[in-house]
């Protein structure tokens, strides 16, 4: 084969990978829409389950997602930006071998399954700290797999902030922590939010963490303290397709509710891109 | 070397820097005079920059450095354990190699070494940059575009911003590490223009390994090479009569 039908040949190979993903994903969200947009109203997502859920809306289940994500925003992102922060610009400095075990530590705890995490939320809050299964106990649960993306996206961020800033702040006599807080940090955030956001969306769709930790099969009533269980949108999927005494009735209702939490991870990662982008051009 | 000046504002003694096992300043004693320019030329990689930055106490915001000896500001050791670092690093002042403004607004900039003192009224910041930036010879170009980003200026005119940031909060003693060599010729003449005047009130330090530019701007020079002393007089004797045959043959151009 000579070198330009060799050059061909894989260009054509290495576009259809790209062709492939693509065109799973578009399909993929085709489908869900095909099927699903029918069920999309408003009153859907506001409206409880009825008769035995083959009918009715996913109100608490979006609620209740919507609940776990914003515990776990508030748990994780600020001991997450802190544990970066420490990392990054205090802990540096030292470079002791703990804290390149702690690092490594952290990039390899973002790759452990969700079950595993499940299974330590089940043991240690629900039943060591006697949080019980609720809502208390799957944010913690889910913070924890957040935690390990958050601190390893946001080390990296603080990591592209020149050292030539530190350098300026710090001979104008300011002290580390003024350094970080106005030079370092706001020049990270983009970098941080984005990560954050993105984190929060892969905690969204979790589902073996909460079963093992909160989640309710089907619940009455909004959860009205961090205390009770709650719904979720994942879960929710998955007891409809296959815990569901008649599956084929909830089938509709299955595909509303995918499109729906696709849609909440998706503005999520939207989100995150437009605050990437916005605060690029800010920067330049 | 010069043993005496009518007033001493640094005094070097026994400076010894290691950055991990490398000796980077060997034994280096020496004094800085009360205002004026004293220029540091050398080879690269001499020790030109630790040595400023010793002044300063930035050696130690870098990895693995180790410091002994003494740096005395005024007659007081700034290596002591209880000297306030972040009160001397405010009063000697430091200009960097390559401009680095912060990506802020030009106010910001400026203001930036003033609010992290807890000034923060709008009138006595105004005043006080508007000061410092006429000093340093960039109001003019810039008065009427304070809000906007530093990083819009061009290299030259960030480079007198860092200078007006520096002189924001009011040092004695400013130190610049071959704040030129990322200049075109013509900001690099501005610069310079602003150093002399600058000596009048300040005590500037100020590191170059370009010759011309240490015999156009400094009162003292001082050689060093490969981390020692080599010669310190003033500028016209160590270019027209050196006494050191390194600081001859690097004058002559045989080696840097």
């Amino acid at each position: 084969m000579n070198k330009r039908s060799k050059e061909t040949l894989f260009f054509q190979i290495l576009r259809l990978g790209t062709y492939v993903t693509v065109s799973t994903v578009v399909a993929l969200l085709a489908y869900l829409v095909y099927m699903g947009s029918d069920m999309l109203s408003f009153s859907f997502v506001t409206s409880f389950p009825r008769e035995g859920m083959t009918a009715g809306g996913i109100y608490p289940a979006v609620v209740g997602t919507l609940y776990l994500m914003a515990l776990v925003l508030l748990l994780s992102l600020p001991l997450g930006v802190a544990a970066a922060v420490y990392l990054s610009e205090y802990a540096g400095e030292r470079e002791s071998r703990l804290v390149k075990i702690i690092r490594i530590a952290t990039a390899n705890l973002a790759g452990v399954p969700s079950i595993v995490y499940g299974l330590l939320g089940l043991g240690l809050f629900v039943l060591f700290l006697g949080f019980g299964f609720s809502l208390l106990s799957a944010s913690l649960t889910l913070s924890l797999l957040t935690l390990p993306v958050i601190i390893t996206a946001s080390v990296e961020a603080l990591k592209t902030v020149p050292h030539s800033y530190r350098e300026a702040a710090l001979a104008l006599g300011a002290t580390k922590w003024q350094t970080t807080k106005r030079v370092v940090f706001p020049h990270a955030l983009p970098g941080i939010l984005t990560a954050s956001i993105i984190g929060l969306s892969r905690a969204a769709g979790e589902t073996a963490p909460i079963m093992m930790t909160g989640v309710a099969y089907f619940l009455s009533g909004l959860p009205q303290s961090v205390i009770d269980q709650f719904m979720a949108l994942p879960f929710h999927i998955f007891a409809l397709s296959t815990q569901s005494p008649n599956p084929d009735l909830t089938r509709p209702i299955q595909f509303g509710a995918v499109l729906v939490l696709l849609l909440l991870v998706l503005s999520m990662n939207l989100v995150a891109i437009l605050l990437r982008t916005y605060y690029r051009r800010r920067l330049s | 070397m010069i043993e005496s000046f009518k007033k001493v504002k640094i005094e070097v003694r026994a400076l010894n820097v290691w950055f991990y096992k490398k000796h980077v300043l060997k034994d280096i004693s020496m004094r800085f005079r009360t205002n004026g320019v004293t220029s540091i030329m050398g080879p690269s990689g001499c020790g030109k920059t630790t040595l400023i930055r010793s002044l300063n106490r930035m050696n130690e915001v870098l990895k693995g450095s180790r410091t002994e000896g003494e740096v005395l500001v005024d007659g007081e050791n700034v290596y002591d354990s209880d000297i306030d670092v972040f009160e001397l690093r405010r009063r000697v002042g430091m200009v960097f190699q390559k401009p680095n403004p912060f990506p802020k607004s030009i106010f910001e900039n400026v203001a930036f070494g003033l609010r992290i003192q807890g000034m923060n009224e709008r009138d006595q910041l105004e005043e006080r940059i508007m000061v410092s930036l006429r000093r340093a010879g960039l109001w003019d170009e810039v008065k009427d575009r304070m809000d906007e980003s530093a990083l819009t200026l061009s290299g030259g005119q960030q480079q007198r911003l860092c200078i007006a940031r520096a002189l924001a909060v009011e040092p004695e003693v400013i130190l610049m590490d071959e704040p030129t060599s990322a200049l075109d010729p013509a900001a690099t003449a501005r610069i310079e223009t602003l150093i002399r005047e600058l000596a009048k009130d300040y005590t500037v330090v100020i590191v170059t390994h370009n010759m011309q530019q240490a015999a156009r701007v400094s009162d003292l020079t001082a050689f060093l090479y490969i981390g020692e002393l080599i010669e310190y007089s003033p500028t016209p004797d160590i270019f027209e009569n050196p006494q050191n045959v390194l600081t001859e043959k690097y004058i002559t151009g045989e080696f840097g």
